[in-house]
């Protein structure tokens, strides 16, 4: 019986991203479907729990969080012990490696994400959902994105993983665009040695393969 | 003892977000400016320290660092013995409230004003360029929505994060420093508490001495 309840549906990115993050630290949760082709997430319930209208909220005895890089951080915090217990810096690595994974985490949430999300966007989800490709856009944010996996290669050439030799949440928040953006664009990672190599670790591990699956079951 | 070494401007609002924590915690700390009009951000002793080639970049001992909310995160943790606790880690649910709402400046707030900031005053005053107005205009449209949602917010908190000022706070500084001193400033009329929120937390003393180093003051 647990008290943790995930809103939304796992294909989303975001919501996948707190899934990812609830399985690796091996947290029992529910998920609650989020209706937003009727604009649950629009409703008075839903805005207590998300004031800004979007998938995920996160709720359990003890808060209601939403924005799921800080839901993730909040799994960690809350659960030190459970699951990978490297996920927010080595148990050992004190501040040094705490440290490490937020400016990674920064890196991804403003140097990564605002690309990757518009080509998510462009490539994914407009034809799903009938907009019209913006080739302009689609172009600009290639070249940003192809930037950032520049000095992506560069320092995983030095690194096993972003914030240092251990998986952590600093990679897990790069999954889901990552593998929207393989399956449209493989080029982009898998051209770049370390990123291919990076991106073939990450993606193979089973918290985010459990995920995939979740995704490709067909919600009701 | 020496103190940190931060590699930035007094006018980037990346720098200022860290020279607020450093101010807020009275930490020993020298600034070496680096120069973006002579491109030296590009260059390889700057690239040695922020790959991504911006500013700001901490220097603390052997320890580099870059992404200013993350050198904030490491400043405010290194001298949480000051008696300034704006990250209230020692507790769940208000660090859980810190983090919802930086991640909102982050992901909410910033991308929907730092376009008004740029085409509105980096552009003239930086680059000797034309605002763009029709980014403006579209900006200022999401900004007016994220404000409705911190309007609520603040009419049923005080800060933020709950009735604690916190660096969630605090990470809202530089970009609303700058808003201010463009035409754009009157959006804030509409939203009483988020602009009584503004007024408290720009009367503090940390605040005051950042804002004296940045344009427009």
């Amino acid at each position: 019986m647990t008290s943790v309840t995930v809103y939304g549906a796992p294909f989303s990115p975001a919501v996948s991203r707190v899934l990812a993050c609830l399985y690796e630290k091996d947290v029992d949760f529910k998920l609650a479907p989020v209706d937003m082709a009727k604009g649950q997430h629009k409703s008075p319930d839903f805005l207590k729990l998300q004031p800004f209208g979007q998938v995920p909220a996160f709720q359990d005895e003890l808060a209601t969080v939403f924005e799921s890089r800080a839901i993730c951080k909040y799994i960690c915090n809350k659960y030190p012990e459970k699951g990978n217990q490297n996920l927010i810096g080595g148990r050992d690595g004190g501040l040094l490696a705490r440290t490490s994974v937020d400016q990674w985490l920064e890196a991804e949430g403003q140097s990564f994400n605002p690309p990757s999300s518009a080509l998510v966007f462009q490539l994914a989800f407009a034809p799903m959902f009938g907009f019209k490709q913006d080739p302009a856009a689609i172009e600009q944010n290639e070249a940003k994105l192809a930037n950032v996996l520049d000095v992506y290669d560069r320092r995983l050439g030095e690194s096993k993983f972003l914030a240092g030799d251990d998986f952590t949440l600093a990679d897990l928040v790069h999954l889901p665009n990552g593998h929207i953006l393989v399956s449209k664009k493989e080029d982009l990672f898998l051209s770049r040695k370390n990123v291919g190599r990076w991106w073939e670790e990450i993606s193979a591990r089973p918290s985010w393969k459990k995920v995939v699956e979740m995704q490709n079951v067909p919600q009701s | 003892m020496g103190g940190v070494i931060l590699y930035g401007s007094p006018i980037s609002t990346c720098s200022a977000r860290v020279l607020l924590c450093l101010e807020e915690v009275g930490a020993e700390y020298q600034l070496v400016p680096i120069s973006m009009p002579t491109g030296e951000h590009k260059k390889p002793d700057h690239l040695a320290r922020n790959p991504f080639g911006q500013i700001p970049a901490l220097e603390d001992g052997d320890l580099v660092l870059f992404e200013s909310r993350a050198i904030s995160r490491y400043v405010l943790r290194k001298y949480k013995e000051s008696g300034t606790d704006l990250l209230k880690e020692g507790n769940l649910a208000k660090s859980a409230m810190v983090d919802v709402w930086l991640e909102a400046e982050s992901q909410q707030y910033n991308p929907a004003i730092s376009p008004i900031v740029y085409q509105s005053l980096f552009v003239p005053k930086m680059r000797g360029g034309t605002p763009d107005q029709a980014i403006i205009d579209a900006s200022l449209e999401k900004f007016k929505k994220v404000l409705e949602v911190y309007e609520a917010r603040l009419s049923k908190s005080k800060y933020l994060a709950g009735d604690f000022f916190s660096f969630a706070d605090l990470s809202h500084f530089p970009y609303t420093k700058y808003l201010m001193v463009t035409p754009y400033a009157s959006v804030f009329e509409s939203y009483p508490h988020v602009k009584a929120w503004w007024k408290d937390i720009t009367s503090r003393p940390a605040f005051k001495k950042v804002s004296a180093g940045m344009l427009g003051s």
